[in-house]
């Protein structure tokens, strides 16, 4: 579909405003409806529009494999960190409150860095399973 | 009736989720039976969550009803598990289809039983 | 702030990091250290946890500080202390052992998945053992399933994919069942702390949701544990999984089950409920001595070693729900300490039949499997490995010396105090099935010829008789030094029939 004019234009418009919206739902997490999860996603569907027009070989010149298994296996690092982060301020394993000299504002912190991790993990994730679906399709033809 | 009307919805998924899972063959629609099963479960929990007028658990002076969110959270949850397991479900059946060349339950055993008589018969002079 | 009070956290957090580190450092052998590492320390921690109930009783920890009926609590009492003993203990025998193992029966370029896998394998088995929350419970087993199918279905037999497609089907209707259960347990407790639900359901025991959460459960962990009739996922699974895997999964991930089948029963529902007003004992019963004598019967009829010990586990199982039915102290005790005695028995016999399909195993591809045309006159060139199997064979008979005598001895015990005395004669006339099918190993191994035009091959490589052999020594020791599995099995069942209403 690399040569299909209406879908390239298309394609670069939005594709800038889905990965803006995903960060929009991410930090909006804190406060209402969103988060990492569905921020995670968004962006993944964002690269996997683009992998639909471009063909997977390019996306995968653009954001390659390593950096995808990178993303989901730091995700997870980073909310485990925050667990850890909790440790070492002396509180239990998870915790906030200990996070900030002000428990709200360390709640507040902590569920920013948890979602943070989420949403790399899912949308690396995301990616990889298109990754190896698509790939799989292009073998058997 | 209408008050248990998302019940019966419930147990319809699950039912009919259950059954596709053990009357079909073809490893895609087990899948998609096993998804609706899952989702079933999704109604068995958000259901009694939701209060009628409710509003989002966010403490205000203007509301005094709230649903429950934990439902929520749980099932969100369960729906990463759900998505997670359809994955690797998805993967098997692409595995499955390149090694046997068949996604019918049936016809992956008569080849898995062709060669086990195979075998047998190579092994015979043993 | 000392360590020593986030042991609990600690237990499942270090393996569960292992795993991403292993995704993110792509080399094996580095994977292989971190994750190996994750599990020694595992099983450090949970020594030391087990010293720390044995001597100051149950501990609760509170995950990011919130008071348990509202945040996750994780508890330790003397029945999980016992149990994460067992999982992570097998996890350090086994990952040391799977390097030298998947060399041959797993690509080279994803063996750092296998290690993360084996990672998040740990971390689930760890969660569901030391949880308290019913939810996190669900969560940590969909961890262990899933990483348990990929382990499956990276054997190199194409069969290895059917067979984790299978029980990826079984495993997710046993885990959805197992949600419905604590969904409606929380509907009608309205929380989800196992404690805080054990003493709000003691109003409304009996009453239909709850009736209707315990045969769900039940359903949904015998799926998972492979309770006879719902094992049909268990033998392909076991037989062409990569040995390591068959291995650790064997020895844990359905002893696991149990122990969230024990922890439910005893905990939650409450004996009086599930043993005295509904007719679980009874069914139990049957269906336990269906699988001693239908499974043990089966099993004496394979012709792949592997397939004749999975077969063998199902019958074992059959051992540990006959121990619950009795529901007394006794019956308890044998069940739990049938858990450990039976996994290390049960995890040495899978490693050493590992060491001989790496052996057999020439080429780079298929592994061989072990059938017992193979294994003709095998004593003579691996005697270690063969001896090795026999006497976890008779652990598995029961033969006095070995850590199978024990358990036995304790069902038949508890079978006499009830009065049962055809019981006790259904469990040694089971057990001479099980010597049927450690005497046909014993026949083919020893007494027979070698096939003609074999190639000669050696002994299995160090590296996997060591690992192998420290659990068949266990196997041993637990035979003469009961004090450690008696001594846990005994207090954990107390424990549970005492605070069981």
């Amino acid at each position: 579909m690399k040569n299909d004019l209406v879908l390239r234009v298309i394609g670069k418009l939005l594709i800038p405003f889905i990965l803006l919206f995903a960060l929009y739902v991410q930090f909006h997490g804190d406060f209402g409806p969103g988060g990492g999860f569905q921020a995670g996603v968004i962006i993944a569907a964002g690269i996997i529009f683009y992998a639909l027009i471009h063909g997977v070989a390019t996306t995968r010149r653009i954001v390659p494999d390593c950096l995808v298994e990178t993303m989901l296996a730091s995700g997870v690092l980073i909310y485990a960190g925050v667990g850890l982060a909790g440790l070492l301020f002396g509180g239990n394993y998870l915790d906030y409150f200990v996070l900030d000299p002000n428990p709200v504002l360390g709640q507040h912190r902590g569920i920013f860095w948890v979602e943070v991790g989420v949403a790399t993990t899912v949308s690396g994730v995301m990616l990889k399973i298109y990754y190896m679906f698509a790939s799989r399709s292009g073998s058997e033809d | 009736m209408i008050g248990h009307f998302s019940y019966i919805v419930t147990v319809f998924l699950m039912v009919a989720g259950l059954y596709i899972l053990i009357a079909c063959s073809n490893l895609i629609k087990k899948l998609v039976g096993l998804s609706i099963f899952q989702t079933s479960v999704y109604l068995l929990y958000i259901v009694p969550g939701k209060l009628v007028g409710g509003t989002a658990p966010i403490i205000s002076p203007q509301y005094t009803v709230y649903s429950n969110p934990l439902p929520h959270v749980l099932i969100l949850t369960a729906i990463v598990v759900g998505v997670a397991t359809l994955a690797l479900g998805l993967a098997l059946a692409v595995r499955i289809r390149e090694a046997y060349g068949s996604i019918e339950e049936d016809e992956i055993l008569a080849r898995d039983h062709a060669v086990i008589a195979t075998e047998a018969a190579n092994e015979e002079p043993l | 702030m000392s360590l020593a009070q986030h042991l609990p956290a600690l237990q499942v957090v270090l393996p569960l990091i292992s795993a991403p580190l292993a995704v993110l450092l792509r080399r094996g052998g580095l994977a292989f250290a971190m994750v190996t590492a994750a599990a020694w320390a595992a099983f450090a921690i949970a020594i030391a946890l087990w010293l720390q109930v044995d001597s100051s009783g149950s501990i609760s920890y509170h995950i990011g500080n919130w008071e348990p009926p509202w945040g996750i609590e994780y508890r330790i009492d003397r029945l999980n202390s016992f149990m994460l003993v067992l999982v992570s203990g097998m996890a350090a025998v086994v990952l040391p052992y799977s390097r030298a193992s998947i060399e041959r029966e797993i690509p080279r370029e994803s063996h750092y998945l296998f290690y993360a896998m084996m990672g998040l394998c740990m971390t689930g088995l760890l969660g569901i053992t030391i949880t308290g929350d019913a939810f996190n419970l669900f969560v940590f087993l969909e961890i262990s399933s899933l990483s348990t199918y990929v382990l499956i279905a990276l054997g190199r037999d194409r069969r290895a994919l059917t067979a984790s497609y299978q029980y990826l089907i079984m495993g997710s209707i046993g885990a959805t069942f197992i949600v419905i259960a604590i969904g409606f347990l929380y509907l009608m407790t309205g929380t989800l702390n196992l404690a805080d639900m054990a003493t709000k359901l003691s109003t409304i025991k009996g009453t239909r949701p709850v009736l209707v959460a315990l045969a769900f459960f039940t359903v949904g962990v015998s799926l998972k544990a492979a309770i006879f009739p719902l094992h049909q996922w268990l033998p392909n699974a076991y037989t062409y999984a990569p040995s390591a895997v068959t291995a650790f999964i064997g020895a844990t991930a359905t002893k696991v089950s149990l122990y969230a089948l024990i922890r439910f029963y005893f905990t939650i529902f409450g004996d009086s409920l599930v043993f005295e007003q509904l007719p679980l004992p009874e069914i139990m019963l049957m269906l336990s001595l269906f699988a001693l004598f239908v499974a043990n019967f089966i099993a004496i009829f394979q012709s792949n070693l592997k397939r004749l010990f999975a077969y063998s586990s199902i019958g074992q199982i059959g051992y540990i729900t006959l121990g619950l039915s009795f529901d007394s102290v006794h019956g308890l005790a044998a069940s739990i300490m049938h858990l450990f005695n039976h996994g290390i028995a049960k995890g040495a016999i899978f490693l050493l039949t590992g060491g001989i399909v790496a052996t057999l195993t020439t080429r780079q591809g298929i592994p061989t499997a072990p059938t017992f045309e193979r294994l003709a006159g095998l004593s003579k060139q691996m005697p270690l490995t063969c001896f090795g199997i026999v006497i976890g064979g008779l652990s598995l008979i029961g033969v006095p010396g070995t850590a199978g005598f024990i358990s036995k001895w304790y069902l038949i015990l508890a079978a006499i105090e009830k009065d049962q005395w055809w019981l006790a004669g259904a469990i040694v006339i089971s057990s001479l099935l099980a010597l049927a099918y450690v005497w046909r190993f014993v026949e083919v191994a020893y007494f027979r010829s070698p096939p003609v035009g074999q190639n000669a091959h050696g002994e299995a490589s160090i590296s996997l008789l060591i690992p192998a052999w420290l659990l068949i020594a266990g196997t041993i020791w637990f035979g003469f030094d009961t004090s450690f599995t008696v001594g846990s099995a005994l207090n954990a069942a107390q424990q549970l029939m005492s605070n069981s209403r």
